[in-house]
């Protein structure tokens, strides 16, 4: 009974959670630009729209090019299996910090490969860009997994992400959170490092990449890059925000998934995009604070 | 408390790593003001020992010159020199923040064989003011104007300002010492701006001379 309520429960969350999140930044940038702003589950309908359309394929494109989108959205799923969402995993060992980590970094390869197999130009441009701005984000994710790892004294997310007690556990949740924000923007394209509502070729990262997938291939990359932002936001309330009265962890985690998710809004009203050579210089900074952070732990 | 002193001490090493990385000259003063206040506030969360009339006054007057008087008198500096931006430092800025990062790894391998002062809280005092201290001194060397010189110089005066913290019990003067050095900066900022008007003159001067020759 207790596994069917957990794997209801989580299906229901990998569904609906990436729609509500993103639902709720729309309707914060609208309520702060005062319009009324689309359907809060908007995305959901785009989905089950785009799920129902025949898929059309370029000649040009190989199976490479099919594989992308679907490798993507699983790689997210496994992912979601491994992260505390409210409560326990659903599987927990040591060192799944390091595969969860490199889940995404698979979900990029193939997400990159799919856009390169294209052949467009257009596409390559976007690659390229995903790939130069990762590999700063990258690093930083790390460093701040491995500070976290070391005061936890171990590499289970579960115990990775919790709240801390001891010597300048303040200090290292401050910093590791900052960075965590920082690669959860750059990795999710909002608003400083790429604009996730434009679609002119000098701004977009990442939305250029995907230009050439319809129907249900764009549908599971829509589902597959909100389930990253549920999964990344969830981290950075894991380690603020433990049990909560009354709503218990759950309730938690929601309350706190909300709390992010108006938090990026408000940051995406309140900021313009970045020049592309000055989004470099943000994610290092980013690495700065996790190396800091793990500097505080080691000693 | 505790926690407190914790969170300002990050704050500071952060908005100095800030304060590396950015090239508009207003908000590195808005930054310096921010961290003007964090120090104003810090002697109130770093002792446990009871508070000091002394501490008090000293909090006041940190937060009241850091954070309000001689950020002004710079941000009047910059509207009457009409320069925006440090545009090409003599150290790129990713790198000097590369090198920021580096410079706290170090001070805190220089802190660790330095005895911390009974009374403190936190061991996070040291390294943090060694640190300060050198990005204050990595932006004085860095950077080629000369507002961006003094935000260094008054970085790495907040720097040492935190070294004192950490013995202000012992040795009372010193604190006091260090609010004097502030205003020798306010002096110093001051020459600067007169320096500038100066040069103002000389181009209204170069003005006028475009004008004759039309």
């Amino acid at each position: 009974m207790e596994t069917l309520t957990s794997a209801v429960s989580f299906a229901l969350l990998v569904l609906f959670a990436p729609h509500l999140m993103l639902g709720v930044i729309a309707k914060t940038k609208a309520a702060v630009a005062g319009r009324k702003g689309p359907p809060v589950l908007q995305t959901l309908y785009d989905v089950v729209k785009l799920l129902g359309k025949g898929a059309v394929y370029s000649t040009t494109t190989t199976w490479i090019f099919r594989l992308g989108p679907v490798v993507s959205l699983s790689a997210a799923l496994a992912a979601a299996v491994l992260a505390p969402l409210g409560g326990p995993s659903l599987v927990a060992f040591e060192g799944d910090a390091v595969l969860f980590a490199y889940l995404f970094g698979l979900g990029r390869f193939v997400t990159v490969m799919a856009a390169l197999d294209t052949g467009s130009s257009f596409e390559g441009m976007g690659a390229s860009r995903e790939v130069a701005f990762s590999s700063l984000a990258e690093p930083a994710l790390i460093l701040s997994f491995a500070g976290l790892a070391y005061r936890a004294g171990s590499l289970c997310l579960e115990r990775m992400f919790s709240i801390h007690v001891g010597p300048s556990a303040v200090a290292s949740t401050i910093l590791a959170l900052g960075s965590l924000f920082i690669v959860l923007l750059a990795e999710n394209s909002r608003i400083p490092v790429d604009d996730p509502n434009t679609h002119l070729e000098l701004t977009m990262i990442h939305e250029v990449m995907v230009l050439d997938h319809g129907g249900p291939d764009l549908a599971f990359i829509l589902q597959g890059a909100g389930l990253k932002l549920v999964l990344m936001s969830s981290l950075l309330v894991r380690l603020v925000i433990g049990d909560l009265p009354f709503v218990g962890a759950a309730g938690a985690m929601a309350l706190g998934l909300f709390l992010v998710a108006v938090a990026i809004g408000l940051v995406e009203s309140s900021m313009a995009r970045l020049r592309l050579v000055r989004v470099p210089q943000l994610l290092v900074a980013a690495i700065c604070a996790s190396a800091f952070g793990l500097i505080l732990v080691l000693r | 408390m505790h926690e407190l002193s914790q969170l300002l001490l990050t704050l500071i090493v952060f908005l100095s790593l800030y304060l590396l990385g950015s090239s508009s000259l207003t908000g590195c003063v808005n930054i310096l003001a921010l961290q003007g206040m964090c120090l104003g506030i810090l002697p109130l969360a770093i002792h446990e020992r009871g508070f000091h009339s002394r501490t008090f006054v000293l909090a006041a007057g940190m937060f009241v010159l850091k954070g309000f008087v001689i950020p002004r008198v710079l941000l009047y500096a910059i509207r009457e020199v009409k320069i925006r931006r440090e545009i090409n430092p003599l150290v790129g800025y990713t790198s000097s923040l590369l090198l920021g990062a580096l410079l706290i790894g170090v001070s805190f391998i220089i802190a660790e064989r330095l005895p911390v002062p009974a009374g403190l809280r936190t061991g996070l005092l040291i390294p943090v003011s060694l640190a300060t201290m050198m990005m204050g001194m990595l932006m004085m060397i860095s950077r080629i104007k000369a507002l961006t010189q003094v935000i260094g110089y008054l970085v790495f005066e907040n720097g040492i300002y935190l070294f004192g913290l950490s013995i202000a019990y012992e040795i009372p003067w010193l604190i006091e010492l260090g609010v004097l050095l502030d205003v020798f900066v306010a002096v110093f900022v001051m020459g600067i701006v007169i320096n500038h008007i100066a040069r103002a003159f000389d181009s209204i001067s170069t003005e006028k001379l475009t004008s004759l020759s039309d």
